[in-house]
């Protein structure tokens, strides 16, 4: 682990021990970012489902394969980093889990609840794998700063 | 995650506690479902009420248990969802597709005869 001022970082290997840290990271951080229950509850499950991609779908459990998560507590949000060292993800591939076709299907929804729950997603192809960042904006405080910088 | 099971009047309540994730927790309700319908039960009712959290495979194998018991001809519904459950449900379209109590014997009286 690395901590540098707000800034956590982990190299983790393929597994569910790290996707279960991810998230219990994400909860932390969350907490003391003054995020309300709800929200904390949002930010580590939209932390857990892109770990889970990240070690299932991106490095499918390789042991070889490394998982990089960083935390940045910023004034206006909580910046969250995950990549994997996969084949990449085409996000135009996943099907829309919301559709009547895909209602009933036993996968696909984990890119669909990250971004319902986080304001702000960005993929970003690596070489190789693909690293998601995801943000959430702290109530209140994004206001504030626009007002100073005014 | 735990589950145990019980009978009331031919529905099979299966009390769930705990996570229902990618793992251990997911794999309890796909072993105890199957395990049911190898048995004949096809009325089955799942109580949510002790379950803390459910993620993107857990709502898979909720799915996945309702189909698959439909499939047999048989009926599951879901019993006393906690708001996160039932916010989750919600935002996936889910909340329609599966029969939702909130008594359970209310519940046990829905199923079919």
């Amino acid at each position: 682990m690395k901590i540098a001022g707000n800034r956590v970082s982990y190299t983790l290997d393929s597994t569910l021990e790290s996707v279960n840290r991810a998230e219990q990271t994400a909860e932390s951080m969350a907490a003391k970012a003054g995020f309300s229950d709800d929200d904390r509850h949002r930010i580590s499950m939209a932390v857990r489902e892109a770990a889970v991609n990240a070690v299932l779908h991106g490095n499918a459990y390789d042991p070889s394969k490394k998982v990089r998560v960083a935390f940045e507590n910023t004034r206006d949000a909580l910046v969250i980093t995950i990549a994997d060292e996969g084949p990449g993800l085409c996000e135009q591939d996943v099907p829309d889990p919301l559709a009547p076709e895909n209602l009933l299907k036993q996968s696909g929804r984990g890119i669909f609840l990250i971004r319902s729950f986080m304001d702000e997603v960005r993929f970003r192809p690596l070489e190789p794998g693909t690293e998601i960042t995801l943000i959430k904006h702290v109530p209140g405080n994004s206001r504030e700063h626009t007002e100073e910088a005014k | 995650m735990k589950a145990s099971t019980r009978q009331v009047d031919g529905v099979t309540v299966v009390d769930l506690s705990g996570r229902i994730t990618l793992g251990e927790g997911s794999v309890v309700l796909r072993d105890t479902v199957r395990d049911l319908i190898g048995k004949g039960d096809k009325r089955i009712l799942l109580n949510l009420g002790d379950v803390t959290y459910i993620d993107s495979s857990g709502i898979g194998e909720l799915v996945s248990a309702f189909t698959t018991v439909r499939n047999q001809g048989g009926e599951l519904k879901l019993l006393k969802l906690t708001k996160k459950v039932h916010d989750l449900l919600q935002i996936t379209k889910l909340y329609t597709v599966f029969d939702v109590k909130d008594d359970e014997t209310q519940a046990i009286a829905s199923f079919k005869k």
